[in-house]
């Protein structure tokens, strides 16, 4: 146990603050701070946003990212993010691949289970554009052929902090009307 | 079925007797392609079991119609193609090689109807009825898969996915059990596949690495090595050597990338949640520096044909000597620390274990295989430049648990960290500007095999050029991946085990799923 204690207090914290990346500095505000991202999550869901994922054909390289994103530096729960394991519980549904045909059925369901208001996020550059795969005998293409989209996350995959600060920012510019009573 | 040393031939005697016509092809891997009848089909791949080889894989090519299948044998490889004639059921190899049977109902799966084999399961593989071709524009609903019913007193099913609680790629399984005890397994895959081999006609073939990196997201390194490795062969390309260590470096990045992602998961699925916030945290910290030093965290289009889109100055060269040297104490602390947690291994050790005997008949392979005592490593190839010049060292278990496929990863991490100094210490001289021809696109193209030790096991990708008068174009592709026989053994390693348990066995594994399904 104490080689345990001593890991832990020889690495000591290491998480990072949300910040813009750098190439997307353009489009992003910088006020990024957890505390200014958890007042208007608290504002706009009263609680931490909860977000299912949904694989609809991807490689596994948005899923890895997305993975990332709980690791100490992203520390994805200290800015008011959390995965959860149930639709049911979520609140916005980050979608990654072309839209395999083989997963449409799922995937609509899944989307279905999720209770109202709910945010569909397009992850990765086959979620946004169908990516390499685009539309074929066994893929749909771009999710927003399916189905209304709220915000594109593009990259191939996009890398965490980016993932991050693009749903941070889409959280806070989120119009009143969409927010729940 | 039984095999005594009188009964084997080698690899020359089932050429002869089966596909006389074949010879040999170039390649780093001594490689021999031809032709096999009908009648010949099932005695070879009889023959290559009495004779201790294994299948790799086994598919279908639209073009030509014709069924493929490569076997090893020792260190040598058989590339066999079937020409098929529709009506006649293709014999079935799965007495054999077990992990046949899904292949063989993929090939039928794509040849549309084209292909049909004389074996018991018919059951569609990868096509769920949804697909466009089928005559329905109009996306369908999935059709019922005929799971394999088991009935007694208590038993009953549970079924989970292909949506996973956790950020899992999409699968079904399902799981027959008393209690908490599981009776049966089965697994129902195919849901992400993505039409890839289509793609590869339309492209060129100088972009195909491209589509190759994105199969499998964890693997990218490693298909995109074993494409160009095809494609180069089937043109007659050489590679500069510095090139060669280069996409060495970068696949022992991805493996060990792979091995601290794993090994955190683990940890985090027995409950020791600490271990995957200390693993992802070095994970992290190497991609981090694969970004700043080759300009992608997970090293997708590194690998172009020909050779490596990037390259080492001395102070990068630096900066990953220094980051070895930082994770290896790191690594060995947390070794330790997994070790001497008496909780944690109670739920590694005698979990989902597959003993070598299981493993070597069902066809289990790389990582897995070497935590199931078998020892095989394409490294250790005395052909394939530059790892004959590294003496990979074999990591080897027999125990074949889950703790035996977490100390795999524990020793190849340590052991791919030795590798990477080594290559960075004796990385060979840039050619200088000019000195090597440029690279043309030969007016014969011809076929090439790659074969590459991804962190997972052995990825294939066997590749068919054609002539046009725009120059050559993919006619054929096939991309294997060593998922195809190790999710059959997965559920044999559940089978007594709890099934709060599964996604802890499954993680050791940490089988593909986009990469079987492409």
């Amino acid at each position: 146990m104490w080689k345990l204690l001593n890991q832990i207090t020889r690495t000591g914290l290491c998480s990072e603050k949300p910040s813009a990346a750098p190439w997307a500095c353009n489009t992003l505000p910088q006020e990024h701070s957890p505390e200014a991202a958890q007042h208007a999550l608290l504002k706009i869901v009263g609680r931490a946003l909860t977000i299912r994922a949904i694989d609809a054909g991807s490689c596994n390289g948005c899923e890895l990212e997305m993975h990332a994103l709980s690791n100490p530096y992203y520390n994805l729960e200290g800015a008011g993010l959390r995965f959860v394991a149930s639709p049911r519980h979520a609140d916005l549904l980050l979608v990654t691949g072309p839209v395999a045909r083989n997963m449409l059925q799922p995937l609509l369901r899944t989307i279905e289970a999720t209770p109202r208001p709910r945010f569909v996020v397009a992850l990765g550059e086959c979620a946004c554009t169908g990516g390499w795969f685009g539309d074929s005998y066994a893929t749909l293409g771009a999710l927003s052929r399916v189905l209304p989209v709220d915000l594109h996350i593009p990259g191939c995959p996009p890398e965490p902090g980016f993932i991050l600060a693009c749903l941070l920012n889409f959280l806070q510019r989120l119009p009143a009307e969409r927010l729940p009573a | 079925m039984t095999s005594s040393p009188t009964d084997r031939k080698s690899l020359h005697h089932l050429i002869q007797d089966y596909c006389p016509d074949a010879g040999r092809l170039p390649g780093p891997f001594p490689l021999w392609r031809g032709a096999c009848s009908p009648a010949h089909w099932a005695p070879l791949a009889e023959g290559v079991w009495q004779a201790q080889g294994r299948l790799v894989a086994l598919w279908w090519s639209s073009e030509g119609a014709v069924l493929q299948a490569t076997y090893v044998l020792g260190r040598e490889v058989l590339w066999a193609s079937l020409a098929h004639s529709a009506g006649h059921p293709v014999a079935d190899i799965s007495p054999w090689f077990p992990g046949a049977n899904r292949l063989q109902r993929a090939a039928a799966d794509l040849a549309s109807g084209a292909l049909a084999f004389a074996a018991a399961d018919q059951r569609p593989w990868l096509d769920h009825g949804c697909w466009a071709q089928q005559g329905h524009q109009e996306p369908a609903p999935n059709l019922p898969y005929a799971f394999v019913p088991v009935t007694g007193e208590g038993v009953h099913e549970i079924a989970v996915g292909p949506v996973h609680a956790g950020i899992i790629e999409p699968g079904h399984f399902r799981f027959s059990v008393v209690g908490e005890k599981v009776l049966r397994l089965e697994a129902h895959l195919g849901y992400t596949h993505k039409g890839a081999v289509a793609h590869w006609r339309q492209l060129p073939p100088l972009q195909g690495h491209r589509l190759a990196a994105r199969l499998c997201g964890d693997s990218t390194v490693a298909y995109s090595w074993a494409y160009c490795m095809a494609l180069e062969a089937a043109l007659g390309w050489l590679v500069p050597e510095r090139s060669l260590w280069l996409r060495a470096l970068l696949l022992e990045r991805e493996r060990v990338a792979n091995h601290l992602g794993d090994l955190g998961a683990l940890g985090n699925d027995a409950g020791f949640a600490v271990g995957l916030a200390h693993f992802s945290r070095l994970r992290e910290d190497w991609l981090r520096l694969s970004n700043t030093v080759f300009g992608h965290r997970l090293l997708m289009d590194r690998i172009t044909p020909g050779g490596v889109c990037c390259d080492l100055q001395a102070p990068q060269c630096a900066l990953l000597q220094a980051q070895c040297a930082a994770l290896e104490p790191e690594v060995l602390a947390l070794r330790d620390i997994y070790e001497g947690h008496a909780g944690l291994q109670d739920r590694f050790g005698a979990t989902g274990q597959v003993l070598p005997a299981l493993a070597r008949q069902l066809g289990l392979t790389g990582l897995a295989g070497r935590a199931s005592g078998i020892a095989r490593d394409l490294r250790r190839h005395p052909q394939w430049a530059p790892y004959n010049a590294l003496d990979v060292q074999l990591v080897l278990r027999e125990e074949g648990d889950v703790a035996a496929r977490v100390a795999v990863r524990f020793d190849e991490t340590l052991e791919s960290l030795r590798l990477i100094r080594l290559v960075l210490e004796h990385l060979p001289p840039a050619e200088p500007a000019g000195a090597a021809a440029a690279p043309a696109l030969s007016a014969a193209p011809g076929s090439g095999l790659g074969r590459v030790e991804g962190w997972r096991g052995e990825i294939q990708v066997a590749l068919q050029l054609q002539a046009t008068p725009q120059g050559p174009t993919v006619s054929d592709i096939h991309l294997h991946d060593p998922s195809w026989h190790n999710w059959p053994v997965l559920e044999h390693a559940i089978l007594g085990n709890i099934v709060p348990d599964f996604p802890l066995i499954n993680k050791s594994f940490n089988l593909c799923y986009s990469g079987h399904d492409q």
